[in-house]
């Protein structure tokens, strides 16, 4: 597996994870109390940053343990193993531009949902809501559509 | 997706034919990583013609002799 491809398994678990702590966080603090009147705004950015720091940080470990592991793999087997190349390559671009293509047009058509309920004038909460669904809801599919593209081919 | 091209190729055999090159002194040959070079071998990725050109190259040989594409009927 290409270290790009290990970055993009990366990135999809935790979005799922980020995205998934906070609907567990602001579903429990509602307890009976609807929904938009529940405080998320600081969850909401705790669970993006916690995504854009765990992929800064699980990137660099990859790269760190992907070394160890070749160590360990050319000390056991006694012959030299290749190193991870951690820049990507040409088919890595063309992949990356695929998925951040399809991503696109999934994240302008669920903008479309944010977008009516600012126009119906609902609470922030939803507007803000559907907003990070649909970004989530975008790279869960990019991610999703580059790692069917490196396995099965492309 | 599956097998996405018509294109085959004589990588492996070039490869052993060359010394046994690995498919790691291939990738830094031309400069693509070790799992690209898998991806053209199993022929679950068509590259580009510069590529193509580099592979060739690699081997010493034209690059009929790397890719191949079947015949229309």
């Amino acid at each position: 597996m290409s270290y790009e491809e290990k970055g993009t398994w990366l990135f999809l678990w935790t979005t799922i994870a980020g995205y998934a702590a906070y609907i567990v966080r602001v579903v429990g603090r509602a307890d009976g109390v609807a929904l938009e009147k529940v405080d998320y705004e600081r969850t909401l950015l705790w669970s993006i940053g916690f995504v854009i720091a765990a992929n800064i940080v699980g990137r660099i470990a990859l790269a760190i343990f992907g070394e160890v592991a070749v160590q360990v793999r050319s000390a056991r087997t006694g012959v030299e193993q290749p190193s991870d190349d951690h820049n990507m390559d040409v088919r890595d671009k063309e992949i990356n531009r695929f998925g951040e293509y399809v991503g696109g047009i999934v994240l302008g058509t669920a903008m479309i949902v944010p977008f009516g309920l600012a126009l119906g004038e609902v609470e922030h909460f939803w507007i803000a809501n559907a907003m990070y669904m649909a970004f989530v809801l975008s790279g869960l599919v990019s991610a999703s559509i580059k790692l069917v593209a490196y396995r099965r081919g492309f | 997706m599956g097998k996405t091209t018509k294109v085959t190729n004589s990588i492996r055999a070039l490869r052993f034919a060359n010394a046994e090159m690995t498919q790691a002194d291939l990738a830094g040959r031309i400069g693509v990583t070790r799992q690209t070079v898998i991806a053209i071998e199993q022929g679950r990725y068509s590259p580009s013609l510069e590529i193509a050109f580099q592979i060739a190259r690699a081997f010493g040989v034209p690059l009929d002799d790397v890719f191949h594409y079947p015949d229309a009927h």
